[in-house]
């Protein structure tokens, strides 16, 4: 039996009917929360982990597409953006790097390790007043990730995170919205509707919840713990009987 | 996709004319004329065009230059201009009461990109954000005619065209018959679908746009946009 065939990989929605997809070893790790809540320092200690532990690792984040990122940072500079324009440059930025990216990486057994997904699409554009629908049909295109992790905190906890970062930027403060006279209004109440957004999704995906008001080390601990068990599971069923095969996992 | 825009009459004061047909119908042509005539009639018109907004323009080129378009991603980029230019281009007009005339429209996207491999509830999905066009005219003709013409005008088809993503055939015009051809039937499926006007492309250009300019006529019977008293030359944008 092919190693990839004990956990088909299923389509969010529609899929890519020219794709035939074949077996999918690998495995489809997605790390969400917002702004400025430590996704890519966590990422990166995750990575080096893993590549220590022998699994090969494979990178993709939000807006990173060779083929779009350019594009969604001029019109960014711009500001001449609509919800539905800005929801299909994502769309399109996610699809080029679903397709050139994180299916071959599939395809050839690396864990993938997803800065963002689908999901973030989702809290933003409702945030934004995007019909819900139409987003989550947008991304139709997706494979349904092996594990979520969600990096939850709480706006208390997460501005003086973002200050002693990169500070407050127009778009992570929502200002495009006209929430608030000054970036910090704008971005305290922009912020606040994006978490309780993540927080209906969390629930809705069955997002892994991680408290991340903690220190970057404690919540690297509970990542690792998290993302060992799901190996350590997906490693179980691949030496299960044949008659177990495809059992689902319970997500 | 029931609750898509494109099921309902728009409720604007203006009016939307589309074009659609393969490449080589003959649409532009025709689409010019009437856009001459409309506005010597004093009709303020505007035209748009598909694929023709800066927003995308360069992760098209990029994206057709180094081959990196899938179906999938050649479709939504072409859903970004769609959606910039019915932003700034469409609507505005088709509120205050123009004439938009859009040489293509989203059954472009219905009939290529379903030809090309993508859901076709998907893409009808991805633009259920688009008015429906008070008269979308298909000009329909057979494959051989349009390859005819296209090769009259020109050296060589186009990559996309062609289809030669696709790879069904190594040679280009073979492989314009067999991508076309798709295109061509899953237009005939549309034109029942979207109530599309289709008018017989193969007539020669005269015969066509007096045929076209009786359709437009009719769909203008009730509307009463903003005209001036005297006719005006219309110009392109």
């Amino acid at each position: 039996m092919a190693p990839g065939a004990r956990r088909r990989k299923r389509w969010y929605g529609h899929g890519l009917p020219y794709l035939k997809l074949g077996p999918l070893p690998g495995h489809l790790i997605v790390i969400e929360g917002t702004d400025g809540v430590g996704r890519s320092t966590q990422i990166e200690m995750l990575r080096s982990w893993l590549e220590v532990e022998g699994y090969a690792v494979s990178n993709t984040g939000w807006t990173r597409s060779p083929l779009l990122s350019e594009t969604i940072n001029e019109a960014k500079a711009g500001h001449y953006l609509t919800v539905t324009t800005f929801s299909l440059l994502y769309a399109a930025d996610f699809a080029d790097r679903l397709e050139h990216q994180i299916i071959p990486s599939l395809k050839a057994g690396f864990v993938v390790i997803a800065d963002r997904y689908m999901y973030t699409a989702f809290a933003r554009n409702a945030v934004m007043g995007a019909n819900p629908g139409w987003t989550r049909q947008l991304f139709g295109v997706a494979l349904v990730p092996d594990l979520i992790l969600y990096l939850e905190i709480d706006l208390e906890h997460l501005v003086p995170r973002v200050l002693a970062g990169k500070g407050m930027n127009y778009w992570e403060s929502g200002m495009y919205l006209a929430l608030g006279t000054d970036i910090f209004e704008s971005f305290d109440r922009y912020q606040r509707r994006l978490l309780e957004e993540y927080d209906r999704l969390a629930d809705e995906f069955r997002f892994v919840r991680v408290d991340a008001r903690r220190s970057v080390e404690e919540i690297q601990n509970d990542l690792r713990a998290h993302i060992a068990q799901y190996l350590a599971t997906a490693g179980q069923l691949a030496v299960a009987p044949p008659a177990d095969a495809g059992a689902s996992r319970g997500r | 996709m029931s609750d898509s825009l494109l099921n309902l009459p728009h409720p604007y004061p203006g009016r939307l004319i589309a074009v659609e047909g393969v490449d080589g119908s003959g649409k532009s042509t025709q689409l010019l004329l009437l856009q001459r005539w409309l506005a010597a009639r004093g009709y303020r018109v505007h035209f748009t065009e598909w694929n023709s907004s800066r927003l995308v323009r360069r992760s098209m080129k990029r994206g057709k230059k180094k081959d990196l378009l899938t179906p999938t991603t050649f479709s939504l980029l072409h859903a970004v201009d769609f959606a910039d230019r019915l932003t700034y281009q469409i609507m505005p007009p088709l509120k205050a009461g123009m004439i938009v005339l859009a040489d293509r429209y989203a059954f472009t996207a219905f009939g290529r990109d379903v030809a090309r491999g993508v859901h076709p509830e998907w893409v009808r999905a991805v633009y259920s954000f688009a008015p429906r066009p008070d008269l979308t005219l298909y000009f329909r003709v057979p494959i051989e005619v349009s390859l005819e013409r296209l090769l009259a005008g020109r050296s060589k088809l186009k990559y996309h065209e062609a289809g030669m993503d696709l790879g069904l055939a190594a040679n280009p015009v073979e492989s314009f018959r067999l991508f076309q051809s798709r295109v061509l039937d899953t237009y005939d499926r549309l034109t029942g679908e979207f109530g599309l006007e289709v008018m017989d492309a193969t007539a020669e250009i005269k015969t066509l746009q007096k045929a076209v300019r009786r359709v437009v006529q009719a769909m203008l019977r009730h509307y009463d946009g903003p005209r001036d008293r005297k006719g005006r030359n219309g110009s392109r944008r």
